[in-house]
């Protein structure tokens, strides 16, 4: 991590305007968005988008030589690219040509993506941005910190500043007064502008359309008042039909700002006439800037999908907390780290990936269905490619792919942590590991680990068998956990073995671009878990499970492994969560629940892995009910708790203020209890109440249940 | 007819849009004088009226409305559109769901009136009205027309501090006069 993106991160966090702003926007966003989409199928919206868009990026050529085809037959001039350079150099040759002194221009991320406005000064032409943000930006000499609300992080007071020393003393920090101010000092630039310069939303092959979505009304302006027209536009934006525009333009506005459709939008094809009556000169230029590289490339060709709604920012736990500017200079948050690894270099992104905390929430929400944080991690895993591992990440990989010293070094640490161990918990570490106890208590090592504490217990024999992954955390911190899933399944007839060679399931090493690593734990763990005959293999840990059920496969395919594919499918078919397996149990009749218990009201936290990737929210409340709890739902109950495994202990200080905000959340539902299914989310949740003093519990599901089966 | 009316009325008013329903284009003219005389325009300077041709002044006397309308005229023009109070076009199309305009915006004096006056006044058949975006693109079609305004509601900004302030580079005020027999001409 440079020092300059460090603390570009602090200087983020400290900005209370920022986060103010940042968090009650992502709070009203998500109603907003709800409500916009009532009676549409999202679903199928995004499927149709998908398709659309990936089958577009599979054919960049045809369409963008089609297109240019039928503009110009309809008297458009296109100009092709691949090269910004060149983009500016035509732009500029063309206002020369012309006489070009005043350009007005709607808001344009290709046009920024290509620092075009300075180029533009540079040759001594006035170019006035028109979308209010992006004006306040220009004046401010600042960049866009969120694709669709450039100046969000600004306060009023801070724009009437602004307006006051750029264009005209004394304004007032009064909304309405500063956008009429807007207005009618906009007004006679639009009026003068010798060419105007718009982007576009949707390119259409097929019939040589612009499709340019506004709100304000300042693109039909442009479009409509100078003599000269240029539309800057990414080959990304191309599609083949008509028809695929009714389905980007259902999404577009309802996930970008919560409206069924936006106050304007404009399908421009061709020439039209200007107010005095000549025919207005349009040129279009498609601009590549690597994006048929990333169309070749077999994992980045989704990032394509993109329709730039930026439901990827106000989703992100990230974002909220640090903002825009700390991603770079155009494009931000998850989508924004892609596209500038790409479009920029590689290199670029090298600090700004880690910042993606890897909680899928912007998974679900996508419409052009990307896997955003999966194209992070294979950024990460290509980085690491490329630039290696840092020295300590090596050490720790060393001892993690080593399973004997890495257990035997765990086990040590049960004893060396004595000086620093207050009951259950780790409250203060000395040095440079203090930072991991600043905000939130660490678990102490178990004297005795799970794999001794499981040998001692007796279990029924001779029925079913089923394999029990532990996982690092609840083999060393939290045997308890492991032994109540035990307790459970007993009840239900079932021996649980714990093959002795499992070993560290990879996450870690995954999560952190070291895939060779990775490999190595998933090939040992298959080994392990497959060597007796079992119906399932379970384990309490999401991110385990979820290493088990879809990792394993990932990682060998990214490696192009092929070998131990069958296995690994083998494995991931036996693999169920806990509380899931326990739900098909009770379901079966082969669980029964006490009778009459009336429990405590308690509150659930959703963890990441569970409830986006194994999609499973409904079966641990489902339990809990039925042993006898009352749930009172806390507010952002899916978001998440800032331990992302390494994550918090890389990033502290962001991992701090979103488990600042998930302890808020748990205290204000009033429940004594917190439930969770994840042992990592137990670590940062339960070490974070340690902190805080609140007299809260939290506990994994399976200790909640453990008594509560006859 | 009416459900998909009411349907549309609901949708744009939710976006700030104003709707009036008329049974005759007389009813309708009688009440957008009266708007105009309200809306203060005159002969004064910045104080005219712009109306775009459209087919809703087939057969309606212009130099009678000129006469009864002073500052309203007819010959559009950007001076006189960046000049004026009220715009006024007739829109092609309407689309229940989203209460949005749709119109064939090729002739850049329907763009002038819809983007340079504070006030559009926008003239719709009740029939124009259809359920979604789809059905409006299949009557106009990109393929063959060179500029397809959609319009829904005035023009709008949340980008200080994300608080909707309405009316920043297009009008402040769009109110619709729908008119169910919009062929009726007015003897």
């Amino acid at each position: 991590m440079t020092t300059q993106f460090q603390e570009s991160i602090e200087t983020a966090l400290n900005n209370g305007n920022l986060t103010g702003a940042l968090g009650r926007f992502s709070e009203a966003y998500r109603i907003s968005r709800a409500k916009a989409y009532e009676g549409i199928d999202f679903e199928a919206v995004r499927d149709q988008i998908a398709d659309i868009k990936c089958s577009a990026s599979s054919r960049f050529e045809e369409l963008a030589e089609q297109f240019k085809l039928n503009a110009e037959s309809r008297g458009a001039k296109v100009f092709r690219t691949a090269d910004p350079a060149q983009v500016k150099q035509y732009i500029l040759d063309l206002a020369k040509a012309k006489g070009v002194q005043r350009v007005v221009k709607s808001k344009s991320m290709a046009s920024e993506e290509i620092h075009l406005n300075k180029a533009l000064e540079q040759a001594g032409i006035e170019v006035d941005e028109t979308d209010l943000g992006e004006w306040i930006i220009q004046l401010a000499h600042q960049t866009p910190s969120h694709m669709v609300m450039p100046a969000i992080h600004m306060t009023k007071e801070e724009v009437a500043e602004v307006f006051s020393q750029e264009v005209e003393a004394g304004q007032a920090p009064d909304i309405p007064k500063l956008v009429k101010f807007a207005r009618a000092k906009l007004r006679p630039k639009f009026l003068q502008a010798d060419m105007g310069i718009t982007g576009a939303n949707i390119a259409v092959a097929e019939s040589g359309s612009l499709v340019i979505v506004t709100n304000e009304g300042n693109a039909r302006l442009v479009s409509t008042l100078p003599n000269i027209h240029v539309a800057i536009v990414g080959i990304e934006k191309l599609v083949a039909l008509v028809k695929d525009i009714q389905p980007i333009l259902t999404a577009l506005p309802r996930s970008a700002t919560g409206q069924l459709l936006t106050s304007y939008v404009s399908i421009l094809s061709g020439q039209v006439p200007n107010p005095d009556g000549s025919p207005k000169e349009l040129h279009i230029i498609l601009m590549d800037n690597h994006r048929s590289d990333m169309a070749k490339d077999p994992m980045f060709k989704e990032a394509l999908q993109c329709i730039r709604c930026a439901t990827c920012l106000n989703v992100c736990p990230v974002f909220r907390l640090v903002g825009g500017h700390v991603f770079g200079k155009t494009y931000t948050g998850g989508i924004g780290t892609i596209l500038t690894a790409w479009f920029d270099e590689l290199k670029k992104a090298e600090d700004i990936q880690g910042l993606c905390i890897q909680c899928g929430s912007c998974v679900p929400v996508c419409p052009g269905k990307i896997d955003i944080p999966g194209l992070i991690l294979e950024l990460r895993r290509r980085l690491v490619v490329e630039k290696g591992q840092s020295l300590a990440m090596k050490a720790i990989f060393g001892v993690v792919n080593n399973r004997r010293l890495f257990h035997s070094m765990l086990r040590m640490a049960s004893v060396t942590q004595k000086p620093f161990k207050q009951g259950r918990f780790i409250r203060h570490l000395p040095l440079f590991l203090s930072d991991m106890t600043d905000f939130r208590s660490l678990p102490a090592v178990a004297a005795v680990p799970f794999r001794d504490t499981v040998k001692a217990i007796a279990q029924p024999k001779g029925g079913e068998k089923v394999a029990f992954y532990a996982g690092c955390l609840i083999d060393f911190c939290y045997p308890e956990m492991g032994e109540s899933l035990v307790k459970i399944l007993n009840k239900a007839g079932i021996e649980v073995i714990f093959p002795d060679e499992q070993t560290c399931c990879g996450a870690p090493a995954r999560y952190n671009g070291a895939y060779e690593v990775a490999a190595q734990n998933a090939r040992d763990n298959i080994k392990a878990l497959l060597a007796t005959e079992v119906s399932h293999v379970v384990s309490a840990c999401p991110t385990c499970t979820v290493a088990l059920k879809h990792d394993f496969l990932e990682t060998f395919k990214s490696l192009g492994v092929t070998d131990a594919l069958a296995e690994a499918q083998q494995l991931a078919a036996k693999t169920i969560d806990f509380s899931s397996l326990v739900k098909k149990l009770v379901d079966e009749g082969r669980l029964t629940f006490k009778e009459g218990e009336t429990l405590d009201k308690i509150t659930y936290h959703d963890s990441c892995h569970l409830k986006r990737t194994l999609k499973a929210s409904d079966e641990p409340r489902e339990l809990l009910k039925q042993a006898g709890h009352e749930i009172a739902e806390m507010y952002e109950c899916d978001t998440c708790c800032g331990m992302a495994g390494s994550y918090s202990l890389k990033l502290p200080e962001i991992s701090a203020p979103i488990l600042e905000r998930k302890l808020k959340h748990i205290k204000n539902t009033g429940a004594a209890t917190v439930a969770m299914d994840c042992p990592g989310c137990v670590m940062q949740i339960r070490g974070g109440l340690d902190k805080d003093g609140a007299p809260i519990q939290a506990e994994h599901t399976a200790e909640l249940l453990s008594d509560r089966f006859l | 007819m009416s459900a998909t009316f009411e349907a549309f009325k609901t949708r744009a008013e939710a976006v700030s849009a104003e709707v009036h329903r008329f049974a005759t284009q007389a009813e309708a003219l009688h009440f957008i004088l009266g708007f105009l005389r309200e809306a203060g325009v005159s002969d004064a300077p910045q104080c005219g009226a712009v109306w775009a041709a459209g087919s809703f002044l087939d057969g309606v006397g212009t130099a009678d409305l000129r006469l009864r309308a002073p500052g309203l005229r007819f010959e559009v023009t950007q001076e006189a559109s960046a000049a004026a109070k009220v715009g006024i076009s007739q829109l092609d199309w309407a689309i229940a769901g989203t209460g949005t305009l749709v119109q064939d915006a090729t002739a850049v004096d329907k763009r002038l009136v819809s983007t340079l006056p504070p006030i559009h006044l926008a003239l719709l058949g009740t029939d124009r009205i259809l359920a979604d975006m789809g059905s409006v693109l299949e009557r106009l079609r990109p393929e063959q027309i060179n500029y397809i305004s959609f319009i829904t509601g005035p023009s709008r900004t949340a980008d200080i501090e994300r608080v909707l302030t309405i009316g920043v580079h297009g009008p402040e005020r769009l109110l619709i006069v729908v008119v169910d027999a919009f062929e009726k001409v007015p003897a």
